[in-house]
């Protein structure tokens, strides 16, 4: 029994990744064929010439159908996956696990979302016909819950905290601002940020990342075969998924200041990559900042930084463009938005981007430059207390 | 005290309990917005999470929550004027909520307001112990009398032909005459698909009712074996104020034994009225005090009571005044408005809430309803909703029934969320974590979102969480604990 990895088995060779934002002209099918024919440029390759498909979505379409009817692919074999937020990471996770078994020589995986034509505000669900017991929530209610237990466990200022919070959402619109296809480009201010018009808790809106539509793609192949398509492919260092218990409601030791579903998936990927340091070791990483704390918790979370710190390190610009470790380069769920199925893929796009040096001169982190390798992306769906997670790490270098 | 004792008793009164909403709305505040005399005092309002369903419910939990030596009853009789369901069974959920045995009978009088005097009436001759639920929610269009003076609230009296297991003297009162009479004649109705009832001239009431309340009180005295005088305290409930004070009058008790009809603090609640006036009396009566309650409905029923010396020792576990003293008259009358569908405002932009399925509210009833979750034999986890799996250990289907609607807790974490639907943004959400252990999460009713803080003590209520496609979802919420002593408190500290 054991959870081995697939270190260096595949490589992504091409990958795609639409804007993001409200895309009134487009629908989840152009939003797929946007997405997997940039993937399929970037690689010189043609449709016909990939022999599996993963196709994740929360909620803009169902089946395998949803892509072999956008693409017209003819009778290959097409899967749909969905893991809530998680969703992009998961059908990226299908296609690599499928290459590595050998099966297929070459997979997609696409991830997209259509969130702006339901015209209602935030997320919405649509769960399975229930007893009715389920409190009527929100994401941003749930995440909310984070705060003040976060504030009361390392006594922090709930002001103070608020201010780490905003100090975050500057970073990440700072980011997406040098960012093209993100969906917010402007830097904001502090007060803007602190003051924007409450949501839930101690959230306004600016602490929430943005309801948007958009599409991502990767392409992948065995590592052996990587050079056949690029000079400078992505090798996969590890995959790990952790569904917890969803027990944070029922048991009263779980105090909302971490995801330990996050806490074990990260410490698996990083045996399976044979990270011992991340911060010392990453040269950046995306993780999902759905809402502001949730960054602040993943930074203790990863291993970023020790438990009761994160706060500072925050302000201390640990995680800016600039800073020892960079998070969210890209602007992250809270700038480049969040269309649920393809956040995931989009997140390795800018892996893809910023260690292979694609990045804009103007958002690119100086790590890669100073020699460091590995990216990390987290995803995290569900909330407090029952949530899932992924952690992704790539690399260009093989290891030895 | 004339004769009484040789009386047989036609029915004893083994329980007790009232429940008025929290909410007050002060009638001044009708007054200013439609630009007409509001009154004085307030009246109580059911929530937005809350209808007669609901309300009996919490009135039959307080009535039978100090049971010990009480027999469980049998049968529920629930009646309302105003039914949450027609053609299903209302009284169904209150025996489910109770957590009641399935071979017992539950059944609605509804529709009018004597029910309640009839579902009494019924109990009475009931062989088995039967719990009367009364309840109502009394509304009127904008400016009408019914709005200002009704009242919503309801009660529970548990009823019995032996006096409980436990022997001598558990009944607090006995029945000791019952009589009424029926007259046909156009006083109040409200058509099947409207929603405010409609009054003939009150003196014209006032005329009809004279002679069938004077005949059933007389009758009533009669087979108890008294007069008049012996009453110690007149209850005179019914919705025609001019007839019950004529009654009153000419009813020969003396003034000082007529019981006051808490129309400042509470309002004419309808088919509750009787009941709560009731258990108001019994809060603060003696043992061997005679009661004569008058119900003026269609007709007059007249029923005598004599409390007993059990009533020293028990004490309902949520008074009547306390109630009265610990509402809130915070109340906007446009959110009074709102509530009962008569101003339409603007949605939130989400979706429009699900109502619940059948089956699986079927499946997990005794959750739902009830408030039970399961418990871990090997490693005592508290799961709830009920798991078949243990979060804890993992042990597969070693699970017992765990009743947590009477166990209080404490606010472990909370936030206002201002985006969820809900009829009374924000909504607060809390995870409270119980008293001895175990953990849930819900939304809390009754609550300041302003005041509200962690660590605060909260308890269990029974609540109507919303409504869509004609389907009530009932479920239970968590509210602030509050007592006399510390609403006190916080007022001498300006909070």
């Amino acid at each position: 029994m054991a959870a081995r990895g697939i270190r260096d088995q595949v490589a992504i060779i091409g990958m795609g990744c639409t804007s993001f934002g409200e895309h009134w002209e487009s629908s989840p099918d152009d939003l797929i064929i946007d997405a997997s024919s940039e993937a399929l440029a970037s690689a010189s390759l043609s449709l016909e010439q990939i022999d599996a498909f993963w196709v994740g979505t929360a909620g803009s379409g169902s089946s395998g159908l949803m892509l072999s009817r956008a693409l017209r692919t003819g009778d290959k074999p097409v899967t749909r996956v969905e893991n809530m937020c998680a969703t992009g990471s998961e059908a990226l996770r299908g296609a690599c696990y499928a290459v590595a078994s050998g099966a297929y020589d070459i997979a997609m995986a696409v991830g997209v979302e259509k969130l702006k034509d339901s015209g209602f505000s935030g997320l919405v669900g649509y769960p399975p016909p229930s007893d009715g017991t389920q409190p009527e929530t929100t994401a941003p209610a749930n995440f909310s819950l984070l705060a003040p237990a976060y504030a009361n466990k390392y006594g922090v200022d709930p002001n103070q905290l608020k201010e780490v919070f905003s100090r975050i959402a500057v970073k990440n619109h700072y980011n997406g601002a040098r960012n093209s296809r993100a969906q917010f480009r402007k830097e904001v201010s502090l007060e803007t940020v602190s003051g924007s018009p409450r949501i839930a808790g101690q959230l306004g809106v600016f602490d929430c990342s943005g309801v948007s539509d958009g599409a991502a793609a990767a392409i992948v192949v065995p590592a052996k075969d990587a050079h056949l398509y690029t000079d400078s492919p992505l090798y996969v260092k590890a995959l790990s998924l952790a569904a917890g218990s969803a027990a944070g409601y029922i048991d009263d030791g779980y105090d909302f200041t971490t995801f330990p579903e996050v806490v074990s998936s990260s410490r698996q990927a990083y045996a399976e990559a044979g990270i011992t340091d991340p911060a010392g070791e990453l040269a950046m990483a995306e993780v999902h900042d759905c809402f502001t704390p949730t960054e602040l918790i993943l930074m203790e979370d990863l291993g970023f930084a020790e438990r009761g710190c994160g706060w500072k390190e925050v302000l201390a610009g640990t995680f800016d463009l600039d800073g020892r470790l960079p998070i969210n380069p890209d602007g992250g769920l809270k700038a480049f938005g969040h269309p649920i199925g393809a956040s995931g893929l989009r997140m390795m796009f800018e892996c893809w981007l910023q260690l292979r040096g694609a990045a804009p001169p103007e958002r690119t982190v100086a790590t890669v430059a100073a020699g460091r390798t590995l990216g990390l992306t987290h995803n995290l769906g569900g909330g407090p207390g029952e949530a899932v997670s992924f952690v992704g790490i790539v690399g260009t270098e093989l290891s030895d | 005290m004339s004769g009484g004792a040789a009386q047989k008793p036609v029915g004893h009164l083994l329980g007790y309990g009232a429940y008025l909403p929290y909410h007050r709305l002060p009638r001044a505040e009708i007054g200013a917005a439609l630009g007409s005399r509001g009154g004085r005092g307030e009246r109580t309002v059911a929530s937005y999470d809350e209808d007669t369903t609901s309300m009996g419910v919490e009135a039959a939990r307080i009535a039978l929550r100090d049971a010990t030596g009480r027999p469980k009853p049998e049968r529920v009789y629930f009646a309302t004027a105003r039914p949450a369901y027609r053609d299903k069974t209302n009284a169904n959920v209150i025996h489910a909520a109770l957590g009641l045995d399935a071979a017992g009978f539950a059944v609605d009088m509804v529709g009018s307001v004597r029910s309640g005097v009839g579902a009494v009436i019924a109990a009475l001759d009931s062989a088995e112990p039967t719990l009367v639920v009364l309840s109502d929610v009394r509304t009127g269009l904008p400016g009408s009398a019914e709005e200002t003076d009704g009242g919503d609230g309801a009660a529970a009296l548990l009823f019995g032909r032996s006096e409980g297991s436990a022997g001598e003297g558990t009944a607090l009162a006995d029945v000791l005459a019952v009589a009424s009479t029926t007259g046909e004649f156009l006083d109040r109705w409200r058509g099947a698909d409207e929603q405010s009832s409609h009054v003939w001239e009150e003196r014209f009431s006032e005329h009809a009712y004279g002679p069938l309340a004077e005949s059933a009180f007389a009758d009533a005295l009669k087979k108890a074996g008294i007069t008049a005088d012996a009453i110690d305290r007149l209850i005179i409930a019914g919705l025609s104020s001019r007839a019950t004070r004529q009654f009153a009058a000419r009813s020969g008790v003396g003034k000082g034994a007529i019981v006051d009809q808490l129309n400042g603090s509470v309002g004419n609640t309808g088919t509750a009225q009787p009941g709560i006036l009731l258990a108001d009396v019994l809060d603060r009566a003696t043992p061997n005090t005679t009661i004569a309650m008058v119900t003026l409905a269609d007709g007059a029923t007249a029923i005598i009571l004599r409390t007993t010396d059990a009533l020293t020792d028990y004490r309902a576990s949520l008074r009547v005044s306390e109630q009265i003293a610990l509402g809130s008259n915070a109340l906007l009358y446009t959110t009074f408005l709102t509530w009962r569908d008569m101003l339409h405002r603007e949605p939130p932009r989400r979706p429009d809430p699900a109502p619940p399925a059948a089956p699986p509210s079927h499946r997990r009833a005794a959750y739902k309803f009830g408030f039970i979750g399961s418990r871990c034999t090997e490693c005592d986890t508290l799961h709830l909703p009920p798991s078949r799996v243990c979060a804890s250990c993992h042990a597969v289907d070693r699970m017992i029934p765990a009743p947590m609607a009477e166990t209080g807790g404490q606010i472990r974490t909370l936030t206002v969320d201002h985006l969820v639907f809900t009829p009374q943004p924000p909504a607060v959400l809390a995870v409270i974590d119980f008293d001895g252990g175990g953990r849930f999460r819900c939304q809390l009713t009754d609550v300041n979102p302003t005041s509200v803080a962690v660590g605060d003590r909260v308890e269990m209520t029974f609540r109507k969480v919303l409504t869509a496609d004609g389907i009530h979802n009932y479920f239970w919420k968590a509210r602030p604990v509050r007592d006399v002593a510390s609403q006190t408190g916080a007022e001498s500290t300006g909070d």
